[in-house]
């Protein structure tokens, strides 16, 4: 008896939850008996948000993968018909690669000037500086109906309308602000005398920037880049206004116009926009742990 | 070159020897937002003086502030949509926030396969307008959505046709949105649930605090910088919300779910009529001024660099 009086008081610690702050959970919470409620309290609501979240995606997946006039929960029988039907004969292969190419310009450029931007912003003092900073936020406010119309003009007189371009630019213009306010904050946290080092050792700023920086900063291009890419693929409104022929239209107009359609191809809607939310899947994947940083450094930080 | 013996010093010399640096590094952001976003909105405000509607060029010229007296006196559209904006936008906010902080609070909990939990219910953040529309218009439809729900249940004949109706459509819409909108509030809430120290826990506990007035003297207490951040950024992105009502209720039935920037969205694409239109912006505009001073008052933002 008396051994295992002991043990049992070294084990308990062990057991109560691993959290990062175990040791005071422990005190809060010294017996099992309210470990139920809290189970309750806390798997409850949780399971109700995965289930909001998830249904509906899964609804459509369901659509996607199953034959038409399908009755029943279950993906099954699978078929690919309405991919295949999505991909060759509504477009999606045009959808797809012009919405790739805007979003691939619009990351590569929105990543180059968010490094220089923010570069300037983090390492140095400049006239100006607090009146840009505010600039690039107030541009948070800026919604893009108001651009839409005077955008339009603008891109006619550089004839770039039904051209691409004037989608990159577009996006561009508005990924990039808070692109380069994020890369200012990453920038800011890498001490500056790491380059320093570099350049007394006879390293230029520039090449010590891409010696030293740029391999710190690869979140921060992953994260930025990820954003602009996000923005720029789920792009709507000018898309719909900048481009005429069909050839040119991009995913969110492809889908809007497939909605709109009298005799909508369920099956087909619904390939189709599987094949356009799978980019975004990968990708946030990928940012997901950046992405309570990423939003917090832009939205709160300044 | 001699290097002075101190960091500040070499920084401070290297700042001034290399003054134009900064400009140049920031030469074609700022150009960028010169040409495509400042003048822009400047020319919004020449062309709401103008006629200019692309389909009928014979009556194009100098309105002077006929736009505006229309807008103010005879368009009852744009009065009924910023009604609805009103109510798009208050409604959108406060469940987002409700919910958003609810999800954050409980993400924020130390349970196993937490961080797959936070990637699933995170993820509607990525999802576009027009995309939701399209997940949630399956869902809405009688012939694929709620309606066979019914059928294959036995519950019904499956009538169920929620955008039909005024009433329908605003709830449809308002779900819909909440389910990309709810995973912001939960991002933003849940980075700063993380920063509160878990000595005031502690001290509350000791001053025998429960549950309830923990969350609101600790917990609360602590977000309310953020919530009043985060509920102001996302009212002027739901103002700014286009995409999910353009294509999900396209406004109605009847215009009884147009928003403002809907209206203005209408009037630009399938009107054409850049003139009334840029009127429209121009009133938006400075309905969003009033809402961004506001939003620089209170967080003060551009304060520190």
């Amino acid at each position: 008896m008396s051994t295992s009086s002991p043990s049992a008081s070294i084990e308990r610690p062990v057991r109560l939850p691993t959290g990062a702050t175990g040791p005071t959970r422990a005190r809060r919470r010294p017996g099992r008996a309210n470990r139920a409620p809290r189970a309750v309290a806390l798997f409850g609501p949780l399971t109700l948000f995965v289930l909001f979240t998830l249904l509906p995606l899964y609804w459509m997946v369901v659509y996607a993968v199953t034959p038409e006039n399908h009755q029943g929960f279950l993906p099954w029988p699978l078929t690919f018909a309405h991919f295949l039907a999505a991909w060759n004969n509504l477009g999606f292969a045009f959808l797809f690669r012009n919405s790739a190419i805007v979003g691939g310009s619009t990351l590569v450029v929105t990543v180059i000037l968010a490094l220089a931007a923010g570069y300037a912003l983090a390492r140095f003092t400049f006239w100006g500086k607090k009146l840009l900073i505010l600039a690039l936020l107030c541009t948070q406010f800026v919604p893009g109906v108001v651009l839409l119309i005077p955008l339009f003009q603008i891109f006619k007189g550089l004839s770039l309308i039904d051209n691409l371009l004037s989608l990159v630019i577009s996006d561009t213009v508005f990924q990039m602000p808070l692109a380069a306010v994020l890369m200012a904050g990453f920038i800011r946290n890498i001490p500056v005398n790491l380059e320093e080092a570099a350049m007394v050792d006879g390293c230029s700023r520039f090449r010590a920037f891409l010696v030293i920086m740029l391999p710190l900063l690869r979140p921060a291009i992953v994260a930025t880049g990820s954003f602009a890419f996000i923005g720029s693929w789920n792009n709507f409104l000018f898309a719909l206004m900048f481009m005429n022929s069909q050839q040119n239209f991009t995913i969110p107009v492809g889908l809007a116009n497939l909605i709109g359609e009298y005799n909508v191809d369920y099956g087909a809607l619904a390939a189709g926009g599987t094949i356009a939310a799978m980019p975004l899947v990968i990708i946030f994947a990928f940012v997901q742990k950046y992405l309570v940083q990423g939003l917090t450094a832009g939205a709160v930080k300044g | 070159m001699a290097y002075p013996l101190t960091a500040d010093a070499t920084t401070a010399k290297r700042r001034k020897r290399l003054n134009s640096a900064p400009y140049l590094l920031l030469a074609p952001t700022i150009l960028l937002l010169v040409a495509f976003v400042a003048y822009p909105i400047a020319t919004v405000f020449y062309y709401s003086v103008q006629h200019y509607n692309v389909t009928e060029p014979w009556n194009n010229g100098f309105a002077g502030f006929s736009n505006f007296t229309q807008l103010i006196l005879n368009d009852s559209k744009f009065w009924s949509s910023l009604g609805f904006t009103v109510k798009w936008v208050v409604g959108e906010v406060v469940l987002q926030l409700v919910l958003g902080l609810a999800l954050a609070l409980v993400v924020n909990e130390a349970f196993r396969g937490r961080g797959l939990a936070r990637a699933i219910v995170f993820a509607p953040w990525a999802i576009s307008g027009v995309l939701t529309t399209e997940i949630w218009l399956l869902i809405y439809n009688p012939v694929t959505g709620l309606g066979k729900l019914q059928r294959l249940l036995g519950l019904g004949n499956g009538n169920i046709a929620p955008l039909a109706t005024a009433n329908g459509a605003f709830l449809s819409a308002l779900v819909a949105e909440l389910w990309r909108g709810i995973p912001f509030f939960a991002i933003l809430l849940l980075a700063d649930l993380q920063s509160v120290p878990q000595e005031l826990y502690e001290a509350a506990r000791v001053d025998r605090a429960n549950v309830f007035q923990r969350f609101r003297h600790v917990t609360l207490s602590h977000l309310k910088d953020a919530i009043v951040l985060s509920t102001l950024l996302r009212a002027v992105w739901e103002f700014n919300n286009v995409d999910l009502l353009y294509t999900l209720t396209g406004g109605g039935p009847a215009a009884s779910t147009t928003t403002l920037p809907l209206y203005i969205a209408q009037e630009a694409t399938i009107s054409h009529n850049f003139g009334y239109g840029s009127a429209l912006t121009v009133a938006a505009f400075v309905i969003l001024l009033a809402f961004s001073a506001i939003y620089v008052r209170l967080t003060r933002f551009g304060q520190e660099a």
